[in-house]
């Protein structure tokens, strides 16, 4: 391993405009495809995408080969719903891009687009890459319209912008309903009221025509994308109650692509879910009635779904997204498959953000984000050892990573400068 | 600061000796006509625990951490009418002990969470239930949690299965004296007093930095972190004289005067408390400066801190914590949520420990506190892979030992020794492994949680009757 991370020291100087041919061997390979688990596999990465991946396979001679015998290589992880590139520092520390307060441009929130706001030099981003998260889904958290606007998927590389008007989220649980005037009864009336009258405008409104909407004319141009499928609805709803009414709208709108999120309750209503293909988004430990929609709240949520046929995807947090890995090992820890529990943090949230083709799995023409492991990733106690993002080995290292080595450093020996002169 | 003792301090000394005849009925009040002094019962809302009942046990086969810092490989442990008996790599145990095959499995000392605000801010987390933060005055020493814990907070239930076997519920930390709090035994039950840890001291809650000015900040101060160190002054200056009135009182009581006693005042009698190394304090800091800062404090008024409260940045100072004797309760890897939080990094708790300074892993969350031992595995995983070398055995003091001496119980729990409360944990594998679980958890020698068992696991009132009423938690 040590030679393995000497050698990528010098290819980390490596830039996008020459990037090397990359060959890793040997490793157990979860390919997320069909072909699922390789035992021993080798994958071949040209021009930041996957070249080849097979279990026997002779390596072409302008390919660096990397040795990951023993190790277990998974595709970078996807943030199933963040809002890494939004935020530095949550509380009182100057502007979070996931908060918006009332706008002008919007009256229902749907026009509000995050890809304008991705801030890759976030050491979010370091931080999250050296363990694992490659991507992310990202959009705003706080609003006090009915829509959360439209969130990206993002890389966390050199090139953050990966997808725009990605997803749009709506809250239909108890926070939506305050939103709303304070009942569901308001809130399903105004989520219905908004599409139809987005529905309802042919063409696109130009600025001089007359419009006095309940959506601004940005809002309608937004939820045409709702409508026609193109940009998935996540609906969050944790009450049973609440996510029949999900299913019922699904019903009612069968072109919308309804994704449910959070759902602590999802397992209740479990097969309708799968019968209506609606995949969810959830953090598998909470298990806690944290209010009146919470109250069947248990950590066999996940496991539940899986087996009615629901995709499930995990990972809900944003400075802690790395932790995504043990939410879902907690979740196999009460019953959810490995194979699914992987799936949450690669494949399952890819697919439901229509980046199936992209990310989330590794197989020829994806792109090579990529993490070697030095055991199984859902253990607390394994680690990334090295990740690629879009086929470039990335340095391992992040400002929390250089705090440790300063500071390591300086319990180790007793310097004669202060520790601000010390350069981890 | 004169050290005289007075009634108050013997009163107080009370809460640790109960065989001291006469505390039990130690008269309550101030005001007596003449004749009798005053004195103030330490011990106002007595424990009324009582362990389940529980029947000899003997685990064998099992890898025992001891909580010490011992591995036993195969080992045994006996324990019986609450306490542990014996353990080792072979024990004796009586003919008609329940004996437990544990091949494959691990037992280790119940986990001890020294953060946690359930029963103060139970779930349902509703505005009614908030009753962590007593935020109307900076200094509000005079509260105590133990009078706002919900013993129906299903939270209590939870973390027993994640083999919690006591904790310490405190205050929030929006006031730089946020009160005092209590130590729980975790067998949930009707009321505080049933939990309530017996002979445990109390501790009071203190907070540095951001959480103080930025409630106080348009409400009168303090409104930086100029203001909470005046604040901190002022008030421990102000507890100096209340005890010195009370020494006086007591001293002029002895030469026959017949003084009128000082008016009680909540908030110092906590204050004394500490200055006369009755209570523990519990302090919420993240930066490195400012515990250190605060440790002058500390110097200046002659009391001690016992533990920093998540010390996110502890590892830059862990030589000044080791020096102070101050413990550091600790996030594996929590971080960014605030500017004080933005140095946190994976290898604090192993920095610390490797200073050779006191360790500890808490939760501060109704959903970390159930599984501690993955905090714990986390931090000695990520400590390994920095070149900090420690053993799991090592390790485990975090959650058991080193908090349970941060609450002044640890001579009767934290570890598996003879003669200790028989607060067991036997774990389906290695509890530094996600996927192992808590599958049985012995409170005082009682089976308070058994995974095996779905008719034994505590259901609270609140669940009763409600969706999800005894499922899989």
């Amino acid at each position: 391993m040590k030679l393995m991370l000497s050698l990528l020291a010098t290819a980390v100087m490596s830039t996008s405009v020459w990037a090397e041919n990359i060959a890793i061997m040997g490793g157990k390979v979860h390919t997320m495809t069909q072909l699922g688990t390789m035992e021993k596999a080798t994958i071949l990465i040209k021009d930041g995408k996957i070249a080849q991946i097979d279990s026997d396979l002779r390596v072409p001679d302008n390919y660096r080969k990397i040795d990951a015998t023993g190790k277990v290589i998974t595709p970078g992880f996807v943030g199933a719903l963040t809002t890494l590139g939004l935020v530095e520092v949550s509380s009182s520390a100057g502007v979070v891009d996931s908060t918006v307060k009332k706008a002008g441009i919007t009256k229902t929130g749907a026009a509000l687009d995050v890809s304008y706001a991705l801030n890759p030099d976030s050491s979010l981003v370091n931080i999250s890459r050296v363990e694992g998260v490659t991507s992310a889904a990202t959009t705003i958290s706080n609003v006090d319209t009915l829509f959360y606007g439209q969130g990206a998927v993002m890389s966390l590389g050199e090139e953050p912008l990966l997808k725009a008007h990605a997803f749009m989220k709506v809250d239909v649980g108890s926070k939506g309903a305050e939103e709303s005037g304070g009942s569901r009864a308001a809130l399903w009336v105004a989520l219905e009221a908004a599409l139809a009258e987005a529905a309802s405008v042919e063409g696109k409104l130009d600025a001089k025509d007359d419009w006095d909407g309940i959506n601004s004319r940005a809002d309608v141009a937004a939820l045409k994308k709702v409508l026609s499928g193109k940009m998935p609805l996540f609906m969050q709803a944790d009450r049973a109650a609440d996510i029949r009414q999900v299913i019922a709208f699904k019903k009612r709108h069968p072109d919308i692509n309804v994704v449910l999120v959070h759902g602590v309750e999802a397992w209740r209503v479990a097969k309708q879910l799968a019968a209506h293909k609606i995949p969810v988004i959830i953090d598998p430990e909470f298990n806690l009635p944290g209010g009146f929609d919470q109250l069947g709240a248990t950590l066999a949520n996940a496991a539940r779904l899986e087996k009615a046929g629901v995709m499930v995807a995990i990972g809900m947090d944003t400075h802690n997204i790395r932790l995504a890995a043990q939410h879902a090992g907690n979740a196999v820890a009460n019953g959810l498959s490995h194979d699914a529990g992987l799936a949450s943090l690669t494949s399952a949230p890819a697919k439901i953000l229509g980046m199936q083709d992209t990310i989330g799995s590794i197989s020829q023409g994806k792109r090579a984000d990529i993490v070697i492991w030095s055991g199984d990733p859902l253990e607390v106690t394994e680690a990334a050892e090295q990740v690629f993002v879009n086929g470039e080995p990335i340095k391992m290292e992040s400002r929390q990573t250089k705090l440790r080595d300063r500071y390591l450093s300086s319990q180790k020996e007793s310097h004669a400068q202060p520790t601000q002169y010390l350069r981890p | 600061m004169q050290r005289v003792p007075s009634r108050l301090s013997v009163a107080v000394a009370c809460l640790f000796s109960l065989a001291i005849v006469g505390c039990s009925t130690t008269p309550k009040k101030e005001q007596q006509p003449n004749g009798k002094k005053v004195s103030i019962n330490p011990d106002p809302y007595p424990s009324t625990y009582s362990p389940i009942d529980g029947q000899p046990t003997i685990i064998r086969n099992v890898t025992i951490l001891t909580g010490t810092g011992e591995k036993i490989d195969n080992g045994a442990i006996y324990f019986a009418d609450g306490k542990v008996v014996a353990l080792g790599a072979d024990v004796d145990a009586p003919a008609d002990a329940q004996v437990i095959d544990g091949k494959g499995k691990w037992v280790t000392p119940g986990i001890i969470d020294t953060h946690s605000h359930l029963g103060v801010y139970p779930n349902p987390s509703t505005r009614s239930h908030s009753d962590g933060n007593e935020m109307v005055n900076p200094v509000t020493a005079g509260v105590w949690a133990e009078h706002a814990v919900w013993p129906q907070d299903p939270g209590f239930g939870r973390a027993l299965a994640g083999g919690v076997t006591s904790m310490q519920i405190l205050p929030g930390s929006a006031n730089l004296f946020g009160g005092r709090s209590v130590v729980l035994k975790n067998v949930p039950n009707r009321t505080m007093q049933d939990m309530k840890f017996p002979d445990a001291p109390h501790g009071l809650k203190m907070a540095c930095g951001e959480n103080p000015k930025r409630v106080y900040g348009e409400k009168g101060g303090p409104m930086t972190r100029m203001g909470n160190v005046a604040g901190y002054r002022q008030a421990w200056s102000d507890a100096q004289d209340y005890i010195v009135q009370w020494e006086r009182y007591d001293r002029e009581f002895d030469e026959g005067k017949n003084p009128k006693p000082p008016k009680r005042d909540l908030k110092l009698e906590t204050l004394a408390g500490v200055l006369k190394g009755d209570i523990l304090v519990h302090m919420h800091c993240y930066r490195a400066d400012e515990m250190t800062v605060m440790m002058d404090v500390m110097k200046e008024f002659e009391y001690k801190i016992g533990t920093f409260h998540h010390a996110v940045e502890a590892y830059k100072v862990a030589d000044k914590l080791k020096e102070q004797n101050v413990c550091s309760a600790m996030w594996a890897d929590w971080w960014g949520f605030k500017m004080e939080a933005y140095d946190g990094i994976r290898e604090n708790i192993p920095l610390v420990h490797q200073a050779g300074a006191c360790a500890i892993v808490h939760s501060d969350s109704d959903l970390g506190i159930q599984r501690l031992n993955q905090e714990a595995a986390k931090a000695w995983s990520d400590g390994k892979r920095a070149g900090i070398e420690i053993s799991q055995a090592d390790a485990w003091q975090w959650l058991s030992a080193n908090p349970a001496k941060a609450l002044g119980i640890y001579d009767h729990t934290g570890s598996l020794e003879a003669g200790k409360n028989a607060d067991v944990v036997l774990w389906s594998g290695d509890p530094f492994s996600t996927y192992s679980q808590a599958e049985k958890v012995y409170i005082d020698g009682g089976l308070a949680y058994d995974r095996a068992n779905p008719e034994q696991w505590p259901v609270s009132d609140f669940e009763l009757g409600q969706v999800g009423e005894g499922d899989i938690k």
